[in-house]
């Protein structure tokens, strides 16, 4: 026998675009053959049960697979859930092979899976707060996995790690924080269930443009240097590392590449944000210092 | 008789179950069904125009550079500049839809179906000194085995050499797609979902530091292209020679070209183009594409029936869960009434109809490995090898077009949103056939559609009866173990499907919008 400890996981998709899961192929250190191949942190090795786009098999052998690890490992295994989980005529919108015949509203995996995992990440912002799909009107009637653990009365351990779609890094610190310190302690999470190590700060805060806001320099049209505010950047209401983190290896990121924050990791998102390309209304801007002086109180 | 089902077929995009009924062996009908839907199209009714290019880019996050591009042309068009980008954002979202669809096809290549014929589990016996592949053994030793099995087992045939060079190339991959994602990244800000594409350009101007790098990363996965993945793609048609036989299709092929040469030409589909636009068959004589011969029908799909056979512009959309014969949320997307196959062997086949020197040269160099007529692209191992030539063809032209990028040159041009218009963006996305249509009134989105690749190509039936280009191509196959069909997965996976992709549309009202002017 190894003395490398398996942590068993499950990763499914429902109203998703896929865009967290190649999102999480572009982690660079570990690598997603680190994650997937060797020991994610020393001792433990990540032994992904099933995953809609990795998985060899197909068909009733990978949903056996998924309900081996949920029977097998209950209590035990991590449950990752990306894209949000329709709800409205029986959950008929979106569903994952089929018992007795009948096809399995997705649904019914997340509160089945849910029930028994260790931990629960909802991964992007889909399934973290509703994202895109949960836009108005919402035919579909999706969900996030908040409201469905609620609603189903679950009380596993949930942390949101939105984005759209996230970080890489964010995913997998978080599924290192789980491994080398537990699940999360008091004060871990923000009150939307985000880890504070990568959401406790506003874009707006760290941003490089910063200076032309506070000058009240704005660029007017793309291309423009100043800051994006007057074209719709929604940074100083978004909570994310961005700025500091970049991204795809640190080649740019949005700010970066002059387009303003979207803000795609906020429940706001993309509703209540107006125009990705019109100014923020009726908010109040934070100013430097505000944070901290959060912190103290 | 028996059936096999096979929900969910994994190993691509979304949400698709395949379901096949056997006689002695072989498939007598196939069923495709796409399994999510979410309704994107809906969502845009009333927003800002200008925001359609950020939401459609989410339909999918395998495919959302194609997305965003098209939107920004049908947004382009819309607003009347079509023929005024700059030249230097013409070359930008070339670059970053060029990168984009070379990690797309790496993946598809390696990540998705390379496991259908390649067999992890012989590097347990590996004796050499590459340290990747020892961690592999080490993984493999450890007795989890997960994701890699459970499988389908059988018909797994390389040499345990070849197997073992394959699995190192499986991972390196991994490495080359993130860095084609990164290259994108350097001029469109962030992947997936990238953010500089923009209606009228772009949003970075571009500067020597970049112009450097990029030149350096489109080296870099050109030699890949041309080391690694063309070779590799060539050893699976020659250890797999009998799938050059199966799978052929519908036969008939409909390609929108991609990949802009002249920005002068507000009309998509005479813009000339590195990928041309056009139909062929299995005769291969190019004809002329025609957007207004699309037609979408309805009668296997879970929508209201009232409007099956609609142009997509008129097109009504209302779902219908429990509908009777209904199998799918994918719709069928018919041309001239008939399923067309869209893809790289598409492209490659209109391309070749065409006449084009460089996709003939790159047809002829690959087929002189099997010393074989061109008709055995029509295939799954074809579809393989035109994916792998549409990535070199890309690849070839990368550097050429960072050298046209100009430092500190303009990027954008201002735009007024119209009061009322309608456009539409046509390009091929990695895996085919890509339109965004769009109608403006009192500068809202009035109408939005798009017809996506796998919606052509995962089609169920349409109301003639006709089956769709992946059920067709299931026909008659011959399955030799049941249990283990991998047979059935190898034909599916060869077309790509994003089911993500194929299965976003709701509710059109309109049916008076032939009446814009849509050049």
């Amino acid at each position: 026998m190894s003395d490398v400890k398996e942590i068993s996981a499950v990763w499914i998709g429902g109203g998703t675009c896929g865009g967290c899961s190649v999102s999480v192929l572009n982690t660079v250190a570990p690598s997603i053959k680190n994650v997937l191949i060797d020991e994610i942190v020393p001792g433990r090795h990540v032994s992904l049960k099933f995953h809609i786009n990795i998985s060899a098999g197909a068909g009733d052998q990978v949903i056996k697979a998924i309900e081996e690890t949920r029977e097998k490992h209950e209590g035990h295994f991590l449950l990752i859930v990306e894209g949000v989980v329709p709800t409205a005529d029986g959950g008929v919108y979106c569903r994952l092979g089929e018992r007795n015949q009948q096809p399995i509203p997705f649904y019914r995996w997340v509160v089945e899976l849910g029930k028994k995992a260790m931990a629960v990440i909802a991964l992007g912002i889909c399934s973290s707060f509703g994202g895109i799909p949960g836009a108005r009107p919402n035919v579909t009637g999706v969900k996030s996995v908040m409201e469905i653990f609620k609603q189903e009365g679950i009380t596993t351990p949930l942390i949101n790690v939105p984005g759209c779609p996230p970080h890489p890094d964010w995913f997998v610190g978080t599924v290192a924080k789980l491994l080398l310190a537990g699940l999360p302690k008091d004060g871990d999470l923000d009150d939307l269930l985000r880890p504070k190590d990568f959401y406790g700060m506003l874009i707006h805060e760290n941003c490089p443009r910063r200076a032309y806001f506070d000058e009240g320099k704005f660029a007017k049209k793309f291309g423009d240097p100043g800051c994006l505010y007057e074209l719709g950047c929604k940074g100083p209401i978004t909570y994310a590392d961005c700025p500091i983190r970049q991204w795809n290896s640190g080649v740019n990121w949005c700010i970066r590449s002059g387009m303003g924050c979207q803000g795609c990791t906020q429940p706001e998102f993309p509703d209540f944000l107006g125009s990705f390309y019109e100014k923020l209304t009726d908010v109040q801007i934070p100013k430097i210092g505000e944070y901290w002086k959060k912190g103290e109180e | 008789m028996g059936t096999i089902v096979i929900d969910p077929v994994t190993r691509i995009e979304g949400h698709l179950k395949v379901e096949a009924i056997v006689d002695s062996g072989e498939v007598k009908t196939a069923k495709c069904s796409g399994m999510l839907f979410r309704g994107f199209e809906k969502l845009l009714e009333g927003r800002d125009p200008r925001d359609a290019q950020l939401i459609t880019e989410r339909i999918c996050g395998v495919c959302n550079h194609c997305h965003t591009t098209a939107s920004a042309l049908s947004l382009d068009s819309a607003f009347g500049i079509a023929d005024q980008i700059p030249d230097n954002a013409r070359h930008m979202r070339n670059l970053t839809m060029g990168f984009h669809q070379i990690q797309d096809h790496i993946l598809h290549f390696y990540h998705l179906a390379a496991l259908d014929y390649v067999d992890v589990t012989k590097v347990a016996a590996y004796k050499g000194n590459d340290r990747i592949l020892h961690s592999i053994k080490a993984f493999i030793s450890r007795g989890e085995l997960a994701p890699f099995v459970p499988r389908y087992e059988g018909d797994y045939r390389f040499s345990s050499a070849l197997d073992q060079e394959l699995v190192s190339h499986y991972i390196q991959a991994l490495e080359m797609r993130r860095k084609g994602h990164e290259a994108t990244a350097v001029l469109a800000g962030k992947l997936p979902h990238a953010c500089a594409v923009t209606p009228g350009g772009m949003t970075e101007i571009p500067t020597i530091d970049k112009i450097a790098t990029l030149l350096s990363r489109a080296k870099e996965i050109r030699e890949f292209v041309e080391d690694i993945y063309v070779p590799d793609v060539i050893k699976v048609g020659e250890t797999y020679g009998d799938y050059f036989e199966i799978g052929k299709g519908c036969g008939k092929f409909l390609s929108y070209g991609t990949f802009d040469l002249d920005g002068g030409q507000s009309d998509y589909t005479k813009r000339d183009r590195l990928f041309k636009q056009g139909t062929t068959s299995l005769d291969l004589k190019h004809q002329t594409l025609d957007l207004d011969q699309i037609n979408e029908w309805i009668k296997y799909s879970w929508y209201e029936n009232n409007t099956s056979g609609h142009h997509p512009f008129e097109g009504e959309t209302e779902p219908m869960p429990h509908k009777e014969n209904g199998y799918s949320w994918i719709k069928a997307p018919r041309y001239k009434g008939e399923a067309y196959e869209v893809g790289p062997l598409a492209r490659v086949a209109v391309a070749y109809a065409l006449g084009d020197p460089a996709t003939k040269d790159m047809v002829y160099s690959l087929l002189s490995h099997f010393n074989a007529p061109p008709d055995i692209l029509f295939s799954v191992l074809g579809r393989h090898a035109a994916r792998a030539l549409c990535a070199l063809h890309i690849a070839k032209n990368l550097e050429s077009w960072v050298l046209s990028l100009k430092c500190g040159e303009p990027v954008y041009i201002d735009y007024k949103i119209p009061e009322e218009g309608a456009g539409v963006g046509i390009l091929d996305a990695a895996r085919g056939a890509l339109g965004h249509w769009i109608v403006i009134k009192d500068r809202k989105i009035d109408k939005y559609q798009c017809v996506v690749p796998t919606t052509w190509n995962a089609s169920p039936m349409d109301d003639m009866g006709n089956h769709g280009p992946i059920e067709q191509a299931l026909l008659g196959t011959k399955v030799k173990d049941e249990t283990n069909p991998l047979e059935i997965v190898r034909i599916v996976r060869s077309f790509d499907p994003c089911i993500a992709c194929a299965v976003h549309l709701l509710n059109h009202k309109g049916r008076e919008l032939r009446r814009y002017n849509m050049a």
